[in-house]
């Protein structure tokens, strides 16, 4: 009879970083599949040229630090990275512009602070915010929804990519960028004026976050990161969209669901913010580290110039998890709450 | 004071202990101005002025001043040095030197000098202090203008822009346009640009530094070849 000759203990956790890895990528599949439809094929490509810079990328460093090639191509993590930034990414943005994205993401943010796990910030939105930063006019030129412009084609796409030179697309201004311009219509009439506002966030857009909700969903139902961080986040967004509302006078910030519903918000809540490196560990620690994130995503959306607001306030937020950790360490069992003689 | 060479010192203010990347001193301005070429050599030449004219003088004092009133009386020095190079630059160079602004004033405070002065002035002759301002403002000012460079290429993908500002009217065809329809990259020209550089230069001078340890160990590890060895019989191949 052949028996296991192994250790104790001999319960063993199913999953791997690689499936945890596999298990996001194949969540974000809804969500490009629904951006694709609404966008065109821009985040297709994106996508795949991303992949492919992210794992030389990751080769490359790999090598120069003398560490085992397929032992850390196979945990997925530079593809996850790559992913995330991809769709973050405006549809046809130029190969340049995907390739120093992630080389910052994967060489800066991560390789050069020791790898997966030991990167205090999040690769893919510190790569975003370096591109925002250096080319705001590229960052900034979203594609038209479908129905609003001509949807340029798969080989238009790629030649978008390859030779942005001949590329000839349109740019629209995105819902949230209406909505923060916005001096002096009501809500009412902001959506009749605008063909970009779809039902409750804009077109495409509302359903891109649905997608994302729906792949963030299932990546909960499969255990990969707990509820915590992104209820918290979606929460005290809302929370801040519905105390802000007033009703829908000029003045305001827009509705809750309207915020729920645009720019990376659910994209940011499910597979941004669960990011286990660069989040607070604790539960207590993630719900607060959600939550301030919610605020900071309000915040910037409606006072700040920039077209969203989730990777600036991740990357704060990052500075503050090993903080957040310190005060909202969990009390180990047979301990007292408070040391001896307070 | 035991003698100092003067190979010592050279080696010392440019690599060993150079200012910028290995004592880490007077960052405030090597990240806040080395944006261009141009800038980076304004500054490190009032830099390297002020740094030969406090240390001079600083010697020259040190018998005197006693320990107590020792620092106020190096950052007079120093305040007067740092102005006469502002009436200079004022006169001679004024686009720089509304270019640079605050950093200009700010040299009183840079710790280089002030560092300078009490670690190795005021306790050495003049001829070895003035070498020592001078090599160590040279040093201070390479690393800046090599971070300029860096941050002006990557930034603008163009070197030695506006050099007429420092040079004359001459410089004006200095500029070299390394790449034609460059998109600008902006981080390499804001602040995070000059953090990033500094640590990659710092990096690769660790980097160097490692390779010429590693070089030299092995040349000490090596066995002498017919050497006997300790407790071991016969002779070492």
């Amino acid at each position: 009879m052949a028996l296991l000759r192994v250790t104790s203990p001999h319960a063993h956790g199913p999953m791997s970083t690689q499936r945890v890895m596999q298990n996001v990528l194949l969540a974000t599949v809804p969500g490009i599949i629904v951006l694709t439809h609404f966008f065109g094929f821009g985040t297709l490509v994106n996508v795949l040229f991303g992949s492919i810079v992210a794992l030389l990328c990751e080769s490359l460093a790999l090598l120069l630090r003398k560490r085992p090639l397929g032992f850390y191509l196979k945990d997925c993590s530079a593809l996850v990275t790559a992913f995330l930034l991809c769709i973050a990414l405006p549809p046809y943005a130029p190969w340049w512009l995907i390739t120093i994205g992630i080389a910052s993401s994967i060489l800066l943010a991560k390789q050069l602070y020791g790898g997966l796990g030991y990167n205090p910030f999040n690769p893919a939105m510190a790569g975003y915010v370096i591109l925002l930063i250096s080319f705001p006019v590229q960052m900034t030129a979203w594609a038209p929804p479908r129905g609003m412009g001509e949807l340029p084609g798969l080989l238009e796409a790629i030649k978008a990519c390859f030779l942005p030179a001949s590329f000839d697309g349109i740019t629209m201004a995105t819902p949230l960028d209406i909505m923060r311009q916005n001096t002096g219509l009501l809500m009412e009439d902001l959506w009749q004026q605008n063909p970009q506002f779809g039902r409750w966030g804009g077109v495409g857009w509302e359903w891109a976050n649905i997608a994302f909700l729906a792949g963030g969903a299932w990546l909960l139902y499969q255990r990969i990161f707990t509820w915590h961080a992104p209820l918290a986040m979606l929460a005290s967004l809302s929370l801040l969209a519905a105390l802000f509302y007033d009703g829908g006078s000029s003045a305001s910030g827009g509705s809750p669901l309207f915020h729920l519903l645009s720019g990376a918000t659910m994209f940011g809540a499910f597979f941004i913010v669960t990011d286990p490196v660069t989040s607070a560990v604790s539960l207590r620690g993630r719900l607060i580290y959600g939550a301030l994130i919610g605020v900071l995503i309000y915040v910037i959306r409606v006072r700040g110039s920039y077209p969203d607001a989730v990777a600036f306030a991740v990357l704060i937020m990052n500075f503050a998890a090993p903080f957040i950790d310190y005060y909202t360490q969990p009390r180990t069992y047979g301990h007292n709450k408070k040391p001896e003689g307070k | 004071m035991a003698q100092v060479s003067y190979a010592d010192l050279s080696l010392n203010g440019l690599w060993k202990n150079n200012p910028a990347i290995v004592q880490l001193l007077g960052l405030c301005p090597l990240l806040a101005v080395s944006g261009s070429v141009v800038n980076s050599i304004g500054l490190g030449l009032a830099t390297t002025m002020v740094l030969i004219i406090s240390n001079t003088s600083v010697s020259l004092i040190r018998n005197i001043v006693s320990d107590a009133v020792r620092l106020p009386a190096f950052v007079m020095i120093i305040a007067a040095a740092v102005t006469c190079i502002e009436l200079l630059m004022q006169a001679f160079a004024y686009e720089l030197f509304q270019i640079l602004g605050i950093f200009l004033p700010l040299i009183t405070t840079n710790c280089v000098i002030l560092g300078r002065a009490d670690g190795f002035a005021a306790k050495n002759s003049v001829g070895p202090s003035l070498y020592d301002g001078l090599i160590m403002g040279v040093g201070f000012s390479a690393v800046l203008v090599l971070l300029g460079g860096m941050r002006e290429l990557t930034g603008t993908g163009a070197l030695f822009a506006n050099m007429d500002l420092l040079f004359g009217a001459d410089a004006v065809h200095w500029k070299v346009v390394l790449f034609e329809d460059y998109q600008p990259f902006l981080l390499a020209i804001l602040p995070p640009g000059a953090f990033l550089f500094t640590g990659l230069i710092i990096a690769v001078k660790n980097l160097i530094d490692d390779r010429i340890k590693k070089r030299q160990d092995a040349i000490k590890a090596a066995p002498v070849k017919g050497a006997k060895r300790v407790r071991v019989t016969g002779t070492a191949s």
